[in-house]
């Protein structure tokens, strides 16, 4: 379908700069969500994974697309998506670590969707018009995201000794690249101040309040904060980054400009 | 040219591609036609943002427009509102019964961020009537689709989720 949404804008860099965070996190875990088809446990949870990618990757279309008006170059959603280089990716690097197994890819689906329902909701009153859009209808999306990760995060955590242990592990490896999701960041404070989106900062204490009390139902052991951080809606990207790049890329860079 | 009376009519007969007993006007996508001399343009507001049978719909819109006369169609994509299912009409509900989907079951939800844990809907079986059915998945074949099973007669079948 032909999209005709074209903006002229005088977007700050932080404004694009904030879109892109919100385009590259729903891009890149849709794209990890992807390598699930076909090899998911069972077959309804195969669709389950395939469905909520396809609906992270529509919403990176329109996110991108967005992106690229404000930014005013030129750029369609297919060159935002494909022909960037790693550096300029602005996704956290916990959207890019390997699935590992289901026990990691569900814990992450709940982590990530649970700050995408909260962000959402904020953002339906973005005074960027076509941010709110986006937002009220991805919101709905991120709300059946939240439930189905819930759901499996409390049936694995409080199931078989092997799918505790396996959830539990997953919970100990993510815990600490979540921080970054509210790391407090000269950009956020600009846009915070523009009326365009919170600060990330600021949905810390709500999204502990859902997160939470899930890990507790689901009897896992939430580990204590360290000084670790990571960086990738900075930028600077995880070793896993290039390789998820080198795959989702590869059409775009072998045949450039080629369109299906 | 056609008139727009004519246009919504072509327009009803458009099927949905994954759900093609009901058109894309009974859907709700269609949310204005605008008629002009040399043309139509087609306001659309899509579904799921990742529904796959988004870009069909459009071709098929263009070409029944087009095989009608129409002219020029221009497609226009609004997201303010953003769809939802309660857009779906009584009449579109019981065909998607018929055809063995359980159409949406009340009102989209307005919630707030607190997941709704293991609460489930007790749907009626659309082949056989029976309440005794459980949820399988979330998601079906498509993303606006949860799985079900019937208890009583065996049979599997899809709800429509309300969103
Ligand atoms: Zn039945």
């Amino acid at each position: 379908m032909v999209a005709t949404m074209t903006q002229q804008t005088t977007a700050t860099p932080e404004h694009i700069e904030y879109v892109l965070r919100l385009a590259d996190n729903a891009l890149i875990l849709g794209q990890r969500l992807s390598e699930w088809c076909g090899h998911a446990p069972v077959i309804e949870e195969d669709l389950a994974l395939a469905n909520i990618s396809l609906d992270l990757v529509g919403q990176a279309r329109l996110l991108l697309t967005h992106a690229g008006n404000l930014e005013g170059k030129g750029r369609d959603e297919d060159q935002m998506a494909f022909l960037r280089v790693e550096r300029d990716y602005r996704n956290v690097t916990m959207m890019e670590v390997p699935n590992e197994d289901f026990g990691r890819t569900t814990l992450r689906n709940f982590f990530s969707s649970a700050f995408q329902v909260l962000l959402w909701e904020k953002l339906v009153k973005s005074s960027d018009s076509e941010l709110a859009a986006i937002a009220a209808k991805s919101l709905k999306e991120a709300r059946y995201h939240l439930n189905h990760s819930s759901e499996w995060v409390i049936r694995l955590g409080d199931g078989t000794e092997v799918s505790h242990a396996k959830t539990q592990a997953a919970l100990d490896y993510l815990w600490p690249y979540t921080a970054e999701l509210f790391a407090a960041n000269p950009t956020d404070e600009a846009i915070a101040a523009s009326g365009v989106g919170p600060a990330w900062s600021s949905l810390e204490a709500a999204w502990e309040g859902v997160v939470l009390p899930v890990l507790g139902e689901a009897t896992l052991v939430v580990p204590a904060r360290t000084p670790f951080k990571s960086y990738g809606k900075f930028g600077r990207h995880s070793e896993h980054m290039g390789h998820l790049l080198a795959t989702m890329q590869y059409m775009q860079r072998t045949y450039p400009g080629a369109q299906w | 040219m056609l008139t727009e009376e004519q246009a919504w009519k072509l327009l009803d007969e458009v099927p949905d591609p994954e759900v093609p007993v009901v058109s894309v006007v009974e859907l709700g996508i269609i949310r204005e036609l605008h008629c002009r001399p040399d043309g139509i343009t087609v306001v659309v507001t899509p579904t799921y943002s990742g529904c796959p049978a988004t870009e069909v719909i459009g071709l098929s819109i263009r070409e029944t427009l087009q095989a009608a006369g129409a002219g020029k169609v221009d497609m226009e994509t609004r997201l303010d509102p953003a769809w939802t299912s309660d857009w779906i009409g009584d009449a579109a509900r019981e065909k998607l019964r018929a055809y063995g989907i359980v159409p949406p079951d009340g009102r989209a939800a307005v919630g707030a961020a607190q997941p709704i844990r293991f609460v489930r809907k007790t749907l009626t079986c659309p082949r056989c009537g029976s309440t005794n059915t459980e949820r399988l998945s979330e998601f079906g074949s498509t993303a606006c689709k949860a799985t079900y099973r019937c208890k009583s007669c065996l049979e599997p079948f899809e709800y429509f989720k309300p969103i």
